[in-house]
C-alpha cells in the first residue's frame, strides 16, 4: 500500500472522463478546467495571490440535451461559461467541443467554430446595442460569417425572427422600443441566426417577470426540439433549472460538488450542500411544511478558500478528513458524480487517512517554523 | 409576378400594427405642451391643497375602521403626472394590514406594488407623484390614527423609522458606504429617542445586531458596509428597520438580490423577529414561493389595482381570478413535472391609456360577455376571499366598485 503512489486530486479527475471526447454523442466535454484571476498588489503590480474562480471542474454534455448549472452568486458559474467559449483564457484543463480542444485552435480555426457556439446574456437591457436596428443586430454576425448568400439574407433574418416569436415589421425598430421579454427574444434570435449547435444561456430569465419567464422558457424548449440545440443553462433559480434541464451540475466556490441527471439529483441529492440548497427552495403552497436545512454563515472568499473540502466550514456532516484533504469528484452511482468524503470507498479512505497524517505533519512543521522565526 | 406578391406581403403586414403603435406612442408638440400645462396646473393645485391640509389636524387625524389593523388602505389613488400623460400607478386599492401578521403583496413589475409602499411612507417624488384620492390610515393607538396622505412633513419624520420602517431590495445601495455600520444604526435610535445617552444608544445597537444574528457584533459595529457580504448587509438593514420596534415593516423584495440559501436565512430571521417585537410585515415580492412560506394574507395586484385578496390558504389553494391562476401555472415548481409551462398571452396594457373595461380582459382566456362592461366590482366569494372578476358575479356578494379619481376634475 505504502509504495503504491496515491493519486492526486488532479490526476483522479483527469481519469474521470477519459476519452469521453472521442464519443461523438458528447458535444462538450470539460476536463479539470481551472481559471484563476491574479490579485495584484497595488504597489509593484506583483501577483500576491489568486482568486480561484473555477478550480478543477469536469462535466460533459450530450448532444441535444440541456445541462443546468446552479450555485450561489460568486461560485464561478459565469466564469465557466466564458472560459468554455474562450472569451477568456484558461489556467489549466481541457475543453473539447465536437472532439476538438478549443484552446488548441488557431485564430482562424476558432473563428470558424465560433458560429456554432453562441451565448445569450442575462440582461437584455444592456446586451443589445442601442444604436442598431433589430434586423441589423440579428444579421450582423450572419453577414460576417457568410451563413447565407446575400440575396437570401433578408428572408433568412425574417425566418429566424419568426421562429423566435418576432414579427417582420420589428426589423427596423430599435431595442428601446421593446419590452424585456421581447428583447430577450431578440437576443435568442441573434444567437440562433448563426445556426449554432450549442448555446450558452447565462441566466436568460433572471431579469424577467414570472409570466414572461414562462414564455422564454417555452421558446427555448421549442427551439431545442426544432433545431436539435444543446444548452448549458446557467441559473440560480432551481425550479427553472429542474424544468428545463436533463442533467444538473451544482457548484460551490469554484468546485463542482455534484453532477447527475435532473431526476436523480432532485429526488436524491448526495452532497450535503446540494441537500441544503434544495431544501431552501420556496414552494408556493402555504401548507407545505418546509424542512429547511439552514446553512450557517455565508460563502467564504474565493481568494482565501478553506483548506480541504471548501464546504467544510458550513457542512453538517463535517469529518476530520474534510478539513485537510480535498475530496475527489467521483462517480458514486452510475452517472451520478459527487465530490464528498462521505462516499469514499474503503481503499480510497485508507489513502485519505495517510494524506490526512501528512497534512497534519506539514501543518505542525509550519507552525514550529513560525514560532522559531 | 412572384416579386409582386412578395411586395404585397411586405407592404400588407407592417401597416396595421404600426398605425396602432403610433396612436399610443407618438405625441405631437401641441399635445406635449397641453399635457405639460395641465400637469403644472394640477400639481400646483394639489400642492396648495396639501399645504392647507397639513396645517389642519382635523384633516390628518382620523379614526381606524377596525382597531385591530395597523394600516388601512382605503381607495388609495396615486397618480404620476408625467410628460406623456397621467400614469395611474395605483388606482383605487383597498386592503388592511392586521396587527402581528404578514401581508404579502404580489404582482409583476410595474403593477404598483412599490408605489403602494412609497405612498405609505410618503416618499413619492413630488410634485410629479401625488396621492390624489383615498386615505391611508396608520394606527397609533388609543383609537387615534394618522391619515398619511395629509400628514405634514415634521410628523412624518417622527413616524418614519419609528412606526413604519422599510427594508429595501438592494442592501448595498440602501446603506451609506462612507459611514460605519454602528453609526448608521445609532443614527436611527438617536433620532427617535433624543433622551438616550450615547452609551445607551450603543448598547441598544449592539443588542439589535445580536438580534439579527450577527455573531461578531463589536467587530461589525466599526466596519464599513463594503466589508460585509450581501446577507450580512441585509441583516444590518433589518436591524436598522427594527431598531425602534415599528408597528409595521415594509419589506420591498428583501431577498430578490440574495442567493437561495441566504434567502432562507433572511426569511427565517424576519419571521422570528416579527413575533419577538409584535409588528406586522408588508412583504412585497414577485416570488410566489416566498409569499406562500411567509404570509398570512395575500394581495394580488395587476396594473395598479387589487384583483384578488384573501388568506394565503384562499389564494394558493382556491385561486379565483384568471390572472392569479395563470401566474401560479406559469411558475415551474420543484417536484411537479409539466411538459410546457402555461404562459399568459399578451402584455400589460399601457399605463397612460388604460381601458375602461377589466384590465385583464384582453389577456384572459376565460372572459365572458359581462367583461365588456365596466371594470368589475369587488366580489366576496367567502368571508376572507375577495376577487374582482365577473365570473363570480352571480354566486358572490358585490361589495362595490373601486373608487377612482377623474383626472379632468382635479
Amino acid at each position: 500500500m505504502a509504495d503504491e503512489k496515491i493519486l492526486t486530486h488532479d490526476a483522479y479527475s483527469e481519469n474521470l472522463f477519459k476519452d469521453a471526447e472521442k464519443n461523438p454523442e458528447n458535444l462538450l466535454v470539460v476536463k479539470n478546467l481551472k481559471k484563476y484571476f491574479p490579485i495584484k498588489s497595488s504597489f509593484f503590480k506583483m501577483t500576491v495571490g489568486n482568486v480561484k474562480a473555477v478550480d478543477g471542474i469536469s462535466f460533459k454534455i450530450k448532444r441535444g440535451t440541456t445541462m443546468g448549472l446552479v450555485g450561489e452568486s460568486g461560485c464561478g458559474k459565469s466564469t465557466i461559461g466564458r472560459t468554455i467559449l474562450r472569451l477568456q483564457d484558461k489556467t489549466d484543463g481541457e475543453v473539447f467541443f465536437n472532439g476538438q480542444d478549443i484552446f488548441k485552435l488557431s485564430k482562424a480555426e476558432l473563428r470558424a467554430i465560433r458560429p456554432s457556439i453562441q451565448i445569450i446574456f442575462q440582461d437584455p437591457y444592456s446586451s443589445l446595442s442601442p444604436r442598431l436596428p433589430v434586423g441589423e443586430i440579428i444579421g450582423e454576425a450572419v453577414r460576417e460569417h457568410n451563413i447565407v448568400p446575400p440575396e437570401e439574407f433578408d428572408d433568412y433574418i425574417t425566418r429566424v425572427m419568426e421562429a423566435c416569436g418576432l414579427a417582420e415589421y420589428h426589423k427596423d425598430r430599435y431595442p428601446h422600443e421593446f419590452s424585456g421579454g421581447q428583447r430577450q427574444r431578440i437576443c435568442i434570435a441573434r444567437a440562433l441566426a448563426l445556426n449554432p449547435d450549442f448555446i450558452l444561456c447565462d441566466e436568460p430569465v433572471s431579469a424577467l417577470d414570472v409570466s414572461i419567464q414562462a414564455q422564454i422558457i417555452n421558446l427555448l424548449r421549442d427551439l431545442q426540439k426544432q433545431f436539435g440545440l444543446t444548452y448549458l443553462f446557467i441559473s440560480h433559480d432551481l425550479s427553472v433549472v429542474e424544468h428545463i434541464s436533463d442533467t444538473v451540475g451544482v457548484m460551490y466556490l469554484g468546485n463542482m460538488v455534484e453532477f447527475a441527471e435532473t431526476d436523480k439529483i432532485y429526488s436524491k441529492p448526495l452532497h450535503p450542500y446540494t441537500q441544503a440548497l434544495f431544501s431552501a427552495i420556496p414552494v408556493p403552497d402555504p401548507d407545505y411544511k418546509m424542512n429547511r436545512i439552514i446553512l450557517e454563515g455565508s460563502i467564504p472568499s474565493p481568494a482565501n478558500p478553506p483548506s480541504g473540502c471548501k464546504f467544510h466550514t458550513r457542512c453538517k456532516d463535517c469529518m476530520e478528513v474534510c478539513k485537510y484533504v480535498r475530496p475527489d469528484f467521483k462517480e458514486v452511482e452510475p452517472e451520478h458524480y459527487c465530490a464528498c468524503h462521505l462516499y469514499n470507498d474503503a481503499k480510497r479512505s485508507a489513502e485519505m487517512a495517510i494524506l490526512v497524517k501528512e497534512a497534519k505533519a506539514a501543518e505542525a512543521e509550519a507552525e514550529q517554523n513560525k514560532k522559531k522565526k | 409576378m412572384a416579386k409582386n406578391d412578395e411586395l404585397k406581403k411586405t407592404s400588407q403586414i407592417p401597416e396595421e400594427p404600426e398605425k396602432k403603435k403610433k396612436k399610443s406612442a407618438y405625441i405631437s408638440g401641441r399635445d406635449s405642451r397641453r399635457i405639460t400645462r395641465f400637469n403644472r396646473k394640477v400639481t400646483k393645485k394639489l400642492e396648495k391643497q396639501r399645504a392647507a391640509a397639513n396645517k389642519n389636524p382635523d384633516l390628518y387625524m382620523t379614526r381606524m375602521r377596525d382597531q385591530n389593523n395597523v394600516v388601512e388602505f382605503d381607495n388609495v389613488c396615486t397618480y404620476f403626472f408625467t410628460d406623456i400623460g397621467t400614469v395611474k400607478a395605483v388606482d383605487g386599492i383597498s386592503f388592511d394590514v392586521p396587527k402581528c401578521s404578514t401581508v404579502g403583496v404580489v404582482g409583476e413589475s410595474g403593477c404598483g406594488k412599490s408605489v403602494t409602499s412609497l405612498s405609505l411612507m410618503q416618499l413619492l417624488q413630488r410634485p410629479t407623484g401625488q396621492v390624489v384620492g383615498g386615505e391611508i390610515r396608520l394606527n397609533i393607538g388609543n383609537g387615534q390614527a394618522y391619515n398619511i396622505v395629509n400628514t405634514p412633513m415634521e410628523k412624518m419624520q417622527e413616524l418614519r423609522g419609528n412606526s413604519i420602517s422599510m427594508i429595501f431590495q438592494e442592501p448595498m445601495t440602501s446603506l451609506n458606504p462612507v459611514f460605519r455600520i454602528g453609526f448608521q444604526v445609532d443614527e436611527v435610535i438617536k433620532l427617535h429617542n433624543p433622551d438616550m445617552t450615547d452609551e445607551e444608544v450603543k448598547a441598544r445597537t449592539l443588542e439589535m445586531l445580536e438580534l439579527v444574528g450577527i455573531a461578531n457584533k463589536e467587530g461589525v459595529y466599526s466596519m464599513y458596509p463594503h466589508e460585509l457580504s450581501g446577507g450580512m448587509r441585509q441583516r444590518i438593514c433589518i436591524a436598522i428597520a427594527l431598531a425602534c420596534s415599528p408597528g409595521i415593516i415594509i419589506a420591498d423584495e428583501p431577498t430578490t438580490a440574495l442567493d437561495v440559501t441566504i434567502q432562507a436565512q433572511i426569511l427565517d430571521l424576519l419571521q422570528n423577529l416579527k413575533d419577538k417585537i409584535n409588528s406586522s410585515i408588508m412583504l412585497i415580492t414577485h416570488d410566489l414561493g416566498v409569499v406562500a412560506g411567509m404570509a398570512d394574507y395575500v394581495v394580488v395586484m395587476y396594473a395598479g389595482r387589487v384583483i384578488e385578496k384573501g388568506t394565503a390558504e384562499d389564494i394558493f389553494h382556491h385561486p379565483a381570478h384568471p390572472y392569479t391562476i395563470g401566474l401560479m401555472k406559469s411558475k415551474p415548481v420543484v417536484g411537479k413535472k409539466v411538459d410546457e409551462l402555461y404562459n399568459i398571452p399578451g402584455a400589460v396594457p399601457n399605463p397612460v391609456d388604460m381601458p375602461n373595461y377589466c384590465y385583464f380582459r384582453d389577456r384572459c382566456e376565460m372572459h365572458c360577455d359581462m367583461c365588456h362592461g365596466k371594470y368589475p366590482p369587488e366580489i366576496k366569494i367567502s368571508d376572507t376571499h375577495i376577487v374582482s372578476c365577473y365570473r363570480y358575479y352571480e354566486e358572490g356578494q358585490i361589495l362595490g366598485y373601486p373608487k377612482t379619481v377623474n383626472v379632468e376634475d382635479l
